[in-house]
């Protein structure tokens, strides 16, 4: 039993989902991530190494550390909360996919070497793009498309990456890899395109958006973070993380500012979250990657919080645009409150989940002596506040009142994200028991004076701001509208393009046709009107007729062949 | 349903809103004098400007939507652009 890696548990559930039905379907998809946790809690030693051999290959299954541990512990608890979150929906594919995803995700933490790390990349990939397709709507298949292209080319490059690093070194092991070669930099697109860097990251804020209502919130809880995971064993203290980080913090509030689907909003706050994260990776030292690891841990619980909310709107309101929601307090009290505790522990309050892990970052950046991207992150930090901190309560459930009176979010739902606010609480208030998870030693305590002055400061003028624009009618309105990004290559440019190539090779195709036949025609026309045209056998014949009297000559030979070589 | 339509909620009264406005105004206030009495550490010399972290989320969201605000003009495209 001790022997069994966790996400066989998964995957085993996954089968028997699929051969039950009802309740009995239900019990088992609540107990697979509880069942997981405590093999995982009981069974399972830090420095637990389980091998097997394909080949020639020896493969490690299981690799068991600290750092491993706390994000296998992270998604048994995320996929439990999303389970009760999406226990109404009763669809076997969202079902089972949900379970192989989990379970892949925790195969992926536990991953030893990087062959078995790209299976459970790819299986990542497969299982997550059904929450998008499971919408059935044919821009969410579409969607789904270049989700699944984009995840399976970080699979490719992450294949590439590792044959040209076993090339390199012998070793499939993985450990840290460093960008001193090839293979480094191909493993560093791999995992750059799952964790959304800019440029790379349309996938996400193309793909979330489209997904069921209970399937983001499924989503967003573990590609990127497998992907954090990854960069934390990989590329620990590579310094351009920081700058990367830095800049996925930066852009995509702009976005969110102008955004007008809320989980869209969302979607650009996670890539926001995720460059928290990569910086502290990049900057390397015990705080920042205990910092990046901890702020992995809390995002997974706030943001997942934050989409059930938006889930929840979508799935009474039929749509989370922020144009035509408003005044929803009204009728759904509970999900509101949720909501709220949800934007204060992203946005960072004290006594909230969000403050007791990235201040141990934004504390890194200025001990490392990063002084102006420090300036950078606290606009980042201010501007999350203000995007997904106030924009997505206020203008879901405040604002001007739309009139909608829907329904309080069902029973499940509500519970969901009850636990999910009750840990965004608990991890704020008290910090000391995911902090005595961290991989790294460290002694960090988020709570002294000038801290939680510094950041009320920063979040209540922040909040002044918003108020102060709406006040001075400077702030920009909710419109229905899509914002052009880096998408607009590839799906409006490249298409374009290539029909223009079309256009232009087709008229290059006509000119060198008039340009060849207006000649031909000329030679036949003189040779109409030569004396040889007269003769019979000139005359121009009836493709037909040759065809006619080649079938005669070929059953002539056939009959010669038959009665006289015989 | 009517009577429904008609149930005053918290935010309807402009009265609530108002104190609701008057105690985060309030709020503001008290945190940019506890920066005078409250001995912060300085880790960055930009620290050491009174309240820097008050001025700093202030001008910080307000660039933040006059950008966001100049992007949309480049960037905004109609719902179904993509659709066409």
């Amino acid at each position: 039993m001790s022997e069994l890696p966790p996400f066989a548990l998964y995957f085993i559930a996954a089968c028997l989902v699929l051969a039950s039905q009802g309740t009995v379907r239900k019990v088992i998809l609540l107990a697979t991530p509880v069942i997981a946790a405590l093999h995982i809690w009981l069974n399972i030693d830090t420095g637990t190494l389980s091998t097997y051999a394909i080949l020639n290959f020896e493969l490690t299954l299981m690799r068991t550390d600290k750092l491993s541990l706390l994000f296998a512990y992270l998604f048994c608890l995320a996929s439990f909360i999303s389970t009760i979150f999406a226990l109404h929906v009763n669809d076997a594919k969202q079902e089972i996919a949900g379970l192989v995803y989990a379970g892949s995700a925790l195969g992926a933490v536990f991953a030893g070497d990087l062959i078995t790390l790209f299976i459970f990349w790819e299986l990542l990939a497969i299982s997550s793009v059904v929450f998008i397709w499971a919408r059935g709507t044919e821009r969410a298949i579409d969607a789904g498309m270049r989700y699944l292209i984009f995840q399976i080319t970080s699979g490719v490059f992450l294949l590439a990456g590792a044959l040209a690093h076993y090339h390199a070194t012998g070793s499939l092991a993985f450990g840290n890899i460093g960008l001193e070669s090839v293979a480094g930099w191909l493993i560093l697109v791999a995992f750059g395109i799952k964790s959304a860097f800019p440029f790379l990251h349309s996938w996400l804020t193309d793909g979330y958006p489209e997904a069921t209502a209970t399937g983001t919130v499924f989503l967003s809880a573990f590609t990127t973070k497998v992907a954090v995971y990854a960069l934390a064993r990989g590329f620990a203290g590579e310094e351009i993380l920081v700058y990367i980080g830095v800049t996925m913090a930066c852009f995509p509030i702009f976005y969110a500012v102008i955004e007008n689907d809320l989980r869209k909003v969302l979607a650009y706050s996670l890539i926001n979250q995720v460059g928290f994260m990569v910086t502290g990776i990049g900057i390397g030292t015990a705080l920042a990657m205990n910092g990046a690891v901890a702020h992995a841990f809390s995002d997974v619980i706030f943001k997942g919080l934050l989409f059930m909310t938006m889930g929840a709107v979508l799935y009474r309101v039929g749509h989370a645009n922020g144009s035509d929601l408003g005044g929803l307090y009204k009728s759904m009290p509970k999900t509101t409150v949720f909501c709220i505790i949800g934007a204060m522990s992203i946005s960072a309050f004290p006594l909230f989940s969000g403050f007791v892990s990235k201040s141990m970052i934004m504390s890194a950046l200025m001990l490392e002596d990063y002084s102006y991207l420090w300036l950078f992150m606290l606009f980042a930090s201010a501007g999350v506040f203000h995007h997904a901190g106030i924009k997505i309560p206020y203008f879901a459930f405040f604002a001007h009142d739309s009139g909608l009176r829907p329904q309080e979010a069902p029973t499940n739902m509500l519970i969901a994200m009850g636990l999910a606010a009750t840990l965004c609480i608990l991890i704020g208030v008290q910090p000391q028991y995911l902090y005595s998870l961290l991989p790294w030693e460290v002694d960090y305590w988020p709570y002294d004076t000038t801290h939680v002055l510094a950041q009320l400061q920063l979040l209540f003028f922040s909040a002044l701001a918003f108020v102060w624009l709406n006040k001075r009618g400077m702030y920009p309105p909710e419109l229905h509208s899509v914002n052009l990004d880096v998408e607009w290559l590839y799906r409006k440019i490249l298409p374009e393009g290539v029909y223009r190539c079309l256009i232009f090779l087709h008229s290059i195709k006509e000119s060198v046709m008039t340009a060849a036949i207006a000649p031909m025609y000329s030679i036949r026309n003189s040779f109409s009107q030569s004396s040889i045209a007269k003769y019979h056998l000139s005359e121009s014949w009836p493709t037909g007729s040759m065809v006619f009297w080649v079938s005669i000559i070929l059953v002539a030979y056939l009959l010669l062949d038959i009665f006289v070589y015989r | 349903m009517s009577e429904k339509e008609q149930k005053k909620y918290f935010f309807d009264k402009p009265k609530n809103v108002q104190w609701t406005m008057r105690i985060f105004y309030i709020i503001c206030v008290l945190l940019v004098l506890a920066d005078f009495i409250i001995h912060r550490h300085i880790g960055l010399p930009w620290e050491e400007i009174p309240a820097f972290y008050a001025l700093y989320g202030f001008v910080a969201c307000v660039v933040l939507v006059v950008i966001a605000k100049e992007m949309r003009k480049i960037v905004m495209r109609k719902e179904n652009y993509y659709d066409e």
